[in-house]
């Protein structure tokens, strides 16, 4: 079996925010591939870098945000990049749908409208052959009465709509790869669920690639097939989801699984990860999940944690992973 | 034992007794009238009638647009009622004879969702927590005796926190403040709307921890507005399940998840992501989103969405009925009599 090739390849990314009085630094050090036909799920709390991560690889990032290492998404070099070349990538392979449609989507167009220019941008087909293109769309992602959807305005439509008609936009130009930031955290629950499985479905039917990005384990369980866990710019664990989940092997990914409230005995107090996230502009030297770590030992400040591979497609960065590991692989070999 | 960590019988100023309910919310209506829309109005909380026990933990849940927030803000005269009482520990709230708004406020408050905008952006953190009991007539040395008191309580060291502005401070740091803001008034009863929503899940577990021991440790009553169900069933006693400005379902925590009645709990409930990627839903629970507040469904309010809606369910409004073990849901097929297919075959 040969291989793919990846859709998305990213290698020691590192962003930074150059500011007049200090800089922030988002992402420090990450790397993943995502193939056809798969998830990504990006894991992370506010401020962990996941955005940042994710938007890197269409470059949606300000000018003050300095980025070094090797972005490739679609076959292309998103970094080296310029002009009509990244233009045409944005919204053609590679397309984004966001956490708010409102902001997302253009106040002052139709939804026919919006979706009726990406088509003819990229594929420099006639209006009409646009508007037939945009209907379809809005089928595809199942909305209701989709003819008349096309003439209203995104104030027109209610929460779950909007998103379907963003998600309609960016599957437009049938992109190979599809990021998502949030795109259901806005969402009621009966909402969220609905837009879940949809987007699972066109995915699948597609074929397509997709990273997703989240902060909620439970959104993450519903749709990803890999899961990279991310703490202070860095991925701290990664694996199949299923994996991930039942046997988490970072010791930030296991609070994280250990304060979540769904399924906790009422009467006990929840196991809370002490202490809140280090402040981005002043990183610790070492692992930065070490001051709040129960498992924290010494070096562990000392340098950063090297990557770890205790069963294959698992990577943990962890010095107390090695121990652990073979302590598991012992107990079932 | 400081004087506060006492039972609710030896509170002073319990006045009805451990039986009389701390809250009695009956028959509340708001509508919000839309200008130049010829008398229409969002009709966001419908008339709703529950009440709220002394000690009890009472989960408000429900989507956006359901009246969950107008209903918080009801509860402390934030916003005024258009019609229906409030009865506070026997004494009814604004009416002759019963006590005033600011006596209510005394002895009931707020914590919201937004915990940056809540407090004064201008303002050290500990002057925002002592802003209260000065207010309410306390010399400014007791007032700020009383803030860095709080402080510690909420797990702040007000020697490094109370200094600060709300800007320098995290989202869970916020939050802690305005929950000391609200106990620093010695509540109770706390309205807590959304309060750990907007908080990273790592803080949501922490915010809720001090939240349960600090209403052990103050003997205090919580209303808990949320849109979460897995926190609803966490930290409630009781829930209450809200849909475009009425009440669906109400019962004990265990009752409601073991056992819901009305098919927009149990949509609710099935909503939730399953945390298991063996177990992934391939249909949704229910399809659409929430109508729209202003013109709501006529009849069931819920009958657009639901599975099992008839004619019947357009032309006539359920009433809630009870199930035993205070366990009340608002769906036809509940009531025997009502004339709808499946009426019984649920009880």
């Amino acid at each position: 079996m040969t291989t793919p090739e990846p859709l998305a390849e990213v290698r020691d990314l590192h962003v930074r925010f150059v500011g007049r009085e200090n800089t922030v630094h988002a992402v420090n050090g990450v790397s993943f591939t995502v193939n056809p036909g798969k998830v990504l799920c990006i894991l992370g709390e506010s401020g962990s870098g996941k955005s940042v991560t994710l938007r890197a690889l269409m470059r949606l990032l300000p000018v003050q945000a300095k980025i070094e290492g090797t972005v490739r998404a679609a076959g292309r070099d998103v970094l080296a990049l310029r002009g009509k070349a990244l233009r045409d990538l944005r919204g053609g392979e590679v397309s984004m749908i966001f956490q708010e449609p409102m902001t997302a989507l253009d106040p002052v167009y139709t939804i026919g409208q919006q979706i009726g220019e990406t088509v003819r941008r990229h594929t420099g087909c006639d209006r009409a052959k646009a508007w037939a293109r945009a209907l379809e769309l809005l089928e595809l992602v199942r909305i209701p009465s989709a003819e008349r959807r096309l003439d209203a305005y995104p104030h027109e439509l209610s929460g779950g709509l909007r998103q379907r008609a963003m998600i309609a936009m960016a599957l437009s130009c049938d992109p190979r790869l599809l990021l998502a930031d949030e795109p259901t955290t806005a969402l009621d629950a009966t909402v969220q669920i609905q837009v879940l499985i949809l987007l699972r479905k066109i995915q699948r039917e597609l074929g397509m690639g997709m990273i997703f990005v989240t902060h909620d384990l439970g959104v993450a369980a519903e749709i990803a097939d890999t899961v990279a866990v991310m703490y202070a710019g860095r991925i701290v664990e990664s694996g199949p989801v299923g994996r991930i989940l039942a046997a988490p092997l970072h010791p930030y990914t296991a609070g994280l699984l250990a304060s979540t409230v769904h399924g906790q005995p009422r009467d006990r107090d929840i196991d809370a990860i002490p202490g809140s996230p280090p402040d981005m502009r002043r990183l610790p030297r070492g692992c930065a999940f070490a001051p709040r770590c129960s498992r924290r030992r010494e070096g562990c400040l000392a340098t950063v944690p090297p990557e770890h591979y205790p069963e294959p497609g698992r990577m943990a960065a962890c010095i107390a992973i090695e121990k652990h590991a073979e302590d598991t692989l012992l107990v079932h070999g | 034992m400081s004087p506060l960590d006492m039972s609710p019988d030896l509170d002073p100023r319990d006045r009805g007794g451990e039986q009389q309910p701390l809250l009695i919310v009956r028959d509340l209506r708001r509508h919000f009238p839309i200008k130049g829309a010829g008398g229409r109005a969002v009709k966001a909380v419908d008339g709703v009638s529950f009440d709220v026990r002394k000690g009890e933990i009472l989960g408000v849940v429900g989507e956006s647009g359901c009246g969950k927030s107008t209903l918080a803000r009801l509860l402390l005269h934030l916003i005024r009622p258009d019609a229906g009482e409030l009865v506070f520990d026997g004494d009814q709230v604004d009416a002759p004879r019963g006590i005033t708004v600011a006596a209510l406020r005394r002895q009931a408050q707020m914590v919201f969702q937004d915990s940056y905008s809540s407090l004064n952006p201008r303002m050290p953190v500990r002057d925002s927590v002592a802003f209260g009991p000065f207010v309410q007539g306390e010399p400014k040395a007791k007032a700020r005796e009383i803030a860095r008191d709080m402080l510690a309580k909420v797990g702040l060291n007000p020697d490094q926190f109370g200094p600060r502005y709300p800007h320098e401070l995290s989202g869970g740091q916020k939050q802690r403040v305005n929950v000391a803001r609200a106990l620093a008034t010695n509540p109770r009863m706390v309205i807590l709307d959304e309060p750990v929503s907007a908080l990273d899940k790592s803080v949501e577990a922490q915010v809720l921890n001090l939240l349960r021991a600090l209403k052990r440790q103050f003997n205090l009553t919580y209303v808990f507005i949320s849109h979460d169900m897995n926190v609803v069933r966490y930290i409630s006693d009781r829930v209450l399940v809200m849909y475009l400005g009425k009440i669906v379902e109400l019962g004990p925590v265990d009752e409601i998840f073991s056992h819901p009645r009305h098919p927009y709990t149990r949509a609710l409930l099935a909503s939730r992501p399953s945390m298991d990627p063996a177990r992934r839903m391939e249909e949704p629970p229910v399809t659409g989103d929430p109508p729209n507040p202003i013109d709501p469904p006529s009849g069931c309010r819920f009958r657009t969405r639901c599975a099992y809606s008839e004619p019947l369910c357009a032309t006539s409004e359920p009433a809630l009925s009870a199930m035993g073990g205070g366990h009340i849901a608002a769906c036809h097929m509940l009531d025997p009599a009502s004339g709808h297919s499946a009426a019984g075959a649920m009880s």
